[in-house]
C-alpha cells in the first residue's frame, strides 16, 4: 500500500534555565502557534488536595506582575485566539496569534510564568475556586452519566495512586484549599526546567528563538521534578452501581491498560475502534444494529504517562438489561481473542490511522494542532521526531498483535463494572453490582 | 539576561516588562479564491486549490434544514439527513460505512434550520472514491424500510435521553417560546409525537422534493484542480435529477411570550437561563456592526457579561450571548449556566447588561477598538486548513454572499463606530421585548424571582417544545 511520508519537521533548542524551545516553520497562514506546556497535572496531587492542579490553570488567566489585569485583554487585542487545559499528567496553555503578535504572546507567557506569585491576591483565588465550583457543576454534576468518571477511576485506581480522582477534583478539596499552598505549588512546577515551549507557524526560526531567549533566559529554574511512581492492578471483577438522574441505564466496563506509547497502547487503540467505534464495529453491529438492544456503544483506550485505562460504554435500549448488554460485549471480545481480525477490518484500521495522522498536520494550534503534538512527544517521551514512529506504531499493528493485546489487558476476570441506574430503578443495575458513593 | 546568541542575525531583542509590546505591521493574505461551474442538472462546484497537506475536503451544501419539515413533521428533514448514509443500490448501510472506512474518510452529516450538508474529509489519493461514495449518500440513498425503523427508533431514544440535559431541554422549550409554530420554533430533531407518526414514504418524499441539485452546492477544498473535480463531480452526480420543487412558505409569525418562564428541575445544582428574543436575519446591512456589538457585550471572553458573571461575580464558567443568523430573523441569545442560589442575581445583572448597551452605558472607544481588533486581526486564521475553508465557503453559498466577502470583511468591521453599535443594539435588540427562560430548581429560587419585576414566572412542563 502507498504510504505518504509524514514527518513532522522541527528544530529544539535547550535553554541554560532547562526549558525546550521547539520551532516549526509552515507558512500556509499568516499565524503562529504559541504553546506552553508544563509536566504537572492532577498525578501531582495528593489525597485531599486534589483539584489544585486545574485550580491552578485558572489563575494563570488572571494576571502577573507586569500586566496585573486580565491575561486574555491584550491577546484578544491582537487577534489572538487562546486557551489551556488540564489533565492528568500535564498542563498546557497556547495562543494563536497573527505573527505580528508573536513577540506580545512571549511577553506574556514568560511574564506568568517568572512572575505571577506578585500579582496573585486572596481575592482572584476566591473568585476562580467559585468558577472552578461551576465549571463541576456544569460538567459533572448536572449532567446525565457526568460522575462516571469519579466511579470509575476510583475503582480502577487505589487511593493512593494518583490517577485515583478526577483532574476537577473533590468538592471538599476546593474549599479546602489555601493560598500559601498555591503558591508552593507554583514554585514547584512552574519553572522553565519543567517546561517546553512550541512555536510553530509562520516564523522564522532564528528570529523566534533569539525572541524566546530574550523572554525566557532570564527566568530561574527550578528544581527537576522527581517522576511520580505508583502501580495498579486489579484481580477481580469490581461490580458496582450508582443512581442517576437519568432515563436509560447504561454499562461501563473497563480495564487497567498499558502506559501512553508503552507496548499494547497502540493494538488497544485499534483493537478497542474495531470492537466499538463507527458503524462498521462489531459491537456497534451486534448491539445497535442487528440486535438493537442499545442505542450507542463506544470505547477508548485513555492512555495516560504511568498507565492507561480502556472503557467500553453502552447505553439500555428500553426493555432491554445491562446483563443482556454485558454478556453480549464479553462474548465479541472472546471471538476476537479466539478468532482473527479479517484482513478488512485491519487494513480500514491502518488507512484510518494513517489518514488521521495527516489530517494532524493541517494546523499549527489549538489542543491537537502542530504545536501540541511537538510538546507532547517532547514532554513525555523527550523526542518530538516521534510523531512518524507514532504513526508506524498503529502501521506494525498485526491480527497477532492486536488479539494479544485484548486477550492479555481486556481479561473479563480483572475488569471493572459499573451500573448507571435511573432513580429508583436500582434493579436495573447490572447483576451482583454493590453502590458506589460517588460526588 | 544571556550573552546574545552567535547563532541568530535577528534584530536585537530589548524586552521592556514596563509595557506590552505592540503588534508590527500585519503580514499580508490572499483569501482563498474560488472556482465556480454549474452542472447541466442545476448543481453548482465550487473548489479551492488548498495544496498545502495532500487532503481534500468534500462539503454538499443543501439549503433546506428543519425550517422545512411539514407541518406536524418536525424532524423530518433531521430524519431524511441521518438516513442518507444508510445504504445506497445493493449496499447495505453497514457497507456504506465499511466503505468509507476504507477510505480512512472523516464523514458527518450537519442539520440546522436553514440548510442540510454532507461532509467527507479524505487523503487526496482518495478523492474520486470519496465523491462517489458522497454522490450515492445525497442522490441516491437507498431509504429501506427497515433502516428507517431503526434509525427513528434510535432518534426516539435520543429524545429520551435529551430530557436528562438541562442544556437541551432550555434550548429546545427558548426556540418555542420565541418561535411558536414557526419553522425556527424546533430544534432539527423534532418531538416523538410527529416522530412516532412518521413513515418510510414520508422521507422518501422529503428526500424528492428537498434534495436536489438546484438547491445543492458541492465544495470541494484542498490538493485539487477544478476541471478535475467538475470531471468527477459529472460522473457522480450526472445523474441527479430535479424533481418538481418543494414550495417553501415561511410563516412568519412569532408569538408574544411571557418575560419570565421556569421548567422545574428539582435538585439541580445549576439554572440554566437562556434570555432573548427573535432579532434579525442574516441579509441585514447591519451585520458587522452587529458582530462587533456582540463581540462587546457576549461574544468573547473579555465580553461584558463574561466578565460580570464570571471573572466579577463567580456565578458560572461561562456566559456568552450569539445573534444566530439565518436566512429569515434569527434569534438574540444570552445563555449562562450558573449556580442555583444566584439564579435571580444572574438574571437581572444579564438584563442590565442587555438594556446598557443600548444607552445608559454605551461601548466605549476603547471597547469598540478591542471588538474590533478581536474580529478582524486573527481573521487569517480560519483559512488554515482544507475544512475550516469549505466551511467558510459555504456560508456564502446559503446566504448568497459575494466572492469577494472575505476580502471585504475587515474593511467593512474596521468602519464601525460606536455610534453605529447603539444604533444598531437600539434597532434590534428590545429590553422589553427580552424573555427569560429558567431550567432550574423552583423551590429553592423562587421566593427570589419576584424581585425581578417580571411578573409572576409562568411555569412549563419539562416538555414544553
Amino acid at each position: 500500500m502507498r504510504r505518504i511520508p509524514v514527518t513532522l519537521s522541527f528544530t529544539k533548542h535547550t535553554l541554560a534555565n532547562g526549558l525546550d524551545v521547539l520551532l516549526h516553520e509552515d507558512h500556509t497562514c499568516p499565524i503562529v502557534a504559541v504553546n506552553l506546556w508544563y509536566h504537572v497535572g492532577s498525578k501531582n496531587e495528593r489525597p485531599g488536595h486534589t483539584g489544585f492542579a486545574h485550580l491552578f490553570e485558572h489563575l494563570m488567566f488572571e494576571g502577573s506582575q507586569h500586566h496585573d489585569r486580565g491575561y486574555f485583554q491584550p491577546l484578544q487585542g491582537a487577534g489572538a485566539t487562546l486557551n489551556g487545559s488540564t489533565n492528568a499528567d500535564r498542563t498546557n496553555y497556547w495562543e494563536v496569534v497573527p505573527s505580528n503578535a508573536l513577540e506580545l504572546a512571549l511577553w506574556m507567557e514568560s511574564d506568568r510564568m517568572g512572575y505571577l506569585l506578585p500579582a496573585l491576591t486572596e481575592a482572584k483565588f476566591s473568585n476562580q475556586r467559585d468558577v472552578v465550583l461551576n465549571e463541576r457543576r456544569q460538567n459533572y454534576e448536572n449532567r446525565p452519566y457526568g460522575l462516571a468518571p469519579m466511579a470509575l477511576l476510583s475503582a480502577l485506581f487505589p487511593p493512593d495512586h494518583p490517577y485515583h480522582w478526577t483532574t476537577i477534583g473533590e468538592v471538599a478539596d476546593l474549599h479546602a484549599v489555601r493560598l500559601d499552598e498555591v503558591q508552593a505549588f507554583f514554585r514547584r512546577y512552574y519553572h522553565p526546567a519543567n517546561a517546553s515551549l512550541a512555536l510553530a507557524g509562520d516564523i522564522d526560526s532564528d528570529e523566534a528563538l533569539a525572541m524566546a531567549r530574550a523572554y525566557f533566559d532570564e527566568l530561574e529554574p527550578g528544581d527537576r521534578v522527581d517522576p511520580v511512581d505508583a502501580s495498579a492492578s486489579l484481580s477481580s471483577d469490581t461490580r458496582i452501581f450508582f443512581e442517576d438522574r437519568v432515563e436509560l441505564p447504561r454499562l461501563y466496563l473497563a480495564w487497567l491498560t498499558p502506559a501512553m506509547f508503552a507496548e499494547g497502547d497502540a493494538d488497544l487503540d485499534l483493537g478497542t475502534d474495531l470492537l466499538a467505534n463507527g458503524k462498521t464495529s462489531r459491537l456497534y453491529r451486534r448491539l445497535v444494529f442487528d440486535e438493537r438492544i442499545a442505542t450507542d456503544v463506544s470505547a477508548a483506550q485513555n492512555s495516560r504517562e504511568i498507565a492507561g485505562y480502556t472503557q467500553i460504554t453502552a447505553t439500555a435500549a428500553p426493555g432491554h438489561t445491562l446483563d443482556e448488554l454485558e454478556h453480549a460485549i464479553l462474548e465479541e471480545m472472546a471471538r476476537l481473542v479466539a478468532e482473527s481480525p479479517t484482513d478488512d477490518e485491519m487494513e480500514r484500521g491502518r488507512v484510518q490511522a494513517e489518514s488521521q495522522f495527516v489530517f494532524r498536520l493541517q494546523t499549527v494550534g489549538g489542543f491537537g494542532g502542530k504545536s501540541d503534538q511537538l510538546n507532547a512527544y517532547n514532554m513525555f517521551l523527550g523526542d518530538p521526531a516521534y510523531f512518524d514512529r507514532d504513526l508506524a506504531r498503529y502501521q506494525d499493528v498485526t491480527h497477532v498483535s492486536l488479539q494479544q493485546a485484548i486477550a492479555r489487558y481486556l481479561a473479563p476476570s480483572r475488569r471493572v463494572t459499573l451500573s448507571i441506574v435511573p432513580h429508583g430503578r436500582v434493579s436495573l443495575a447490572a447483576a451482583d453490582s454493590e453502590r458506589a458513593v460517588v460526588s | 539576561m544571556s550573552a546574545p546568541d552567535t547563532a541568530s542575525a535577528a534584530r536585537e531583542i530589548k524586552i521592556d516588562r514596563s509595557r506590552l509590546p505592540e503588534p508590527g505591521p500585519a503580514r499580508p493574505f490572499a483569501f482563498p479564491a474560488i472556482e465556480k461551474s454549474t452542472l447541466p442538472n442545476g448543481l453548482r462546484v465550487w473548489t479551492v486549490c488548498h495544496p498545502q497537506v495532500p487532503v481534500i475536503a468534500f462539503d454538499l451544501l443543501v439549503r433546506r434544514g428543519a425550517s422545512a419539515d411539514p407541518h406536524g413533521k418536525d424532524g423530518l428533514a433531521a430524519l431524511t439527513a441521518d438516513m442518507l448514509d444508510e445504504g445506497s443500490g445493493d449496499r447495505s448501510a453497514i457497507e456504506m460505512h465499511e466503505a468509507l472506512a476504507r477510505l480512512g474518510a472523516q464523514f458527518d452529516t450537519d442539520i440546522g434550520s436553514d440548510a442540510a450538508s454532507v461532509s467527507v474529509t479524505v487523503l487526496t489519493r482518495f478523492a474520486g472514491r470519496a465523491l462517489t461514495l458522497l454522490a450515492d449518500v445525497v442522490a441516491r440513498p437507498a431509504l429501506r424500510d427497515d433502516d428507517f425503523t431503526r434509525v427513528r427508533q434510535l432518534r426516539l431514544h435520543r429524545l429520551t435521553q435529551l430530557r436528562d440535559m438541562p442544556g437541551v431541554v432550555a434550548d429546545r422549550a427558548f426556540l418555542k417560546l420565541l418561535y411558536g409554530s414557526h419553522p425556527y420554533g424546533h430544534s432539527p430533531i423534532g418531538n416523538e409525537a410527529a416522530l412516532a407518526g412518521m413513515t418510510v414514504d414520508d422521507v422518501r418524499a422529503f428526500h424528492a422534493a428537498a434534495i436536489r441539485p438546484s438547491v445543492a452546492t458541492l465544495i470541494a477544498v484542498g490538493e485539487c484542480d477544478h476541471g478535475a473535480v467538475v470531471r468527477l463531480a459529472t460522473e457522480a452526480f450526472g445523474d441527479w435529477c430535479e424533481a418538481s420543487g418543494d414550495a417553501v412558505t415561511p410563516d412568519g409569525a412569532v408569538p408574544a411570550a411571557a418575560a419570565l418562564n421556569i421548567i422545574p428541575r428539582s435538585n439541580a445544582p445549576q439554572s440554566e437561563l437562556r434570555i432573548g428574543h427573535v432579532a434579525v436575519p442574516r441579509d441585514t446591512p447591519d451585520y458587522h456592526p452587529l458582530l462587533v456589538a456582540n463581540t462587546i457585550l457576549g461574544g468573547q471572553f473579555v465580553s461584558r457579561i463574561n466578565l460580570n458573571l464570571r471573572e466579577d461575580k463567580g456565578f458560572t464558567y461561562g456566559a456568552r450571548t450569539a445573534f444566530e443568523f439565518r436566512r429569515l430573523p434569527g434569534p438574540f441569545v444570552l445563555q449562562v449556566s450558573v449556580q442555583t442560589t444566584a439564579t435571580a442575581r444572574a438574571i437581572e445583572e444579564s438584563i442590565g447588561e442587555i438594556a446598557g448597551i443600548r444607552g445608559p452605558r454605551p461601548v466605549t472607544s476603547e471597547e469598540l477598538a478591542l471588538g474590533i481588533a478581536a474580529l478582524t486581526r486573527g481573521y487569517a486564521r480560519n483559512f488554515e486548513t482544507a475544512e475550516q475553508i469549505a466551511r467558510a465557503v459555504m456560508q456564502l453559498a446559503l446566504f448568497d454572499l459575494p466572492d469577494d466577502y472575505f476580502a471585504q470583511f475587515v474593511p467593512a468591521v474596521a468602519r464601525v463606530t460606536t455610534d453605529d453599535v447603539s444604533r444598531v443594539m437600539a434597532r434590534h435588540v428590545d429590553p422589553a421585548r427580552l424573555t427569560t427562560l429558567i431550567v432550574g430548581d423552583l423551590d429553592v429560587i423562587g421566593a427570589d424571582l419576584g424581585a425581578l419585576g417580571l411578573g409572576d414566572p409562568v411555569v412549563l412542563p419539562p416538555d414544553a417544545f
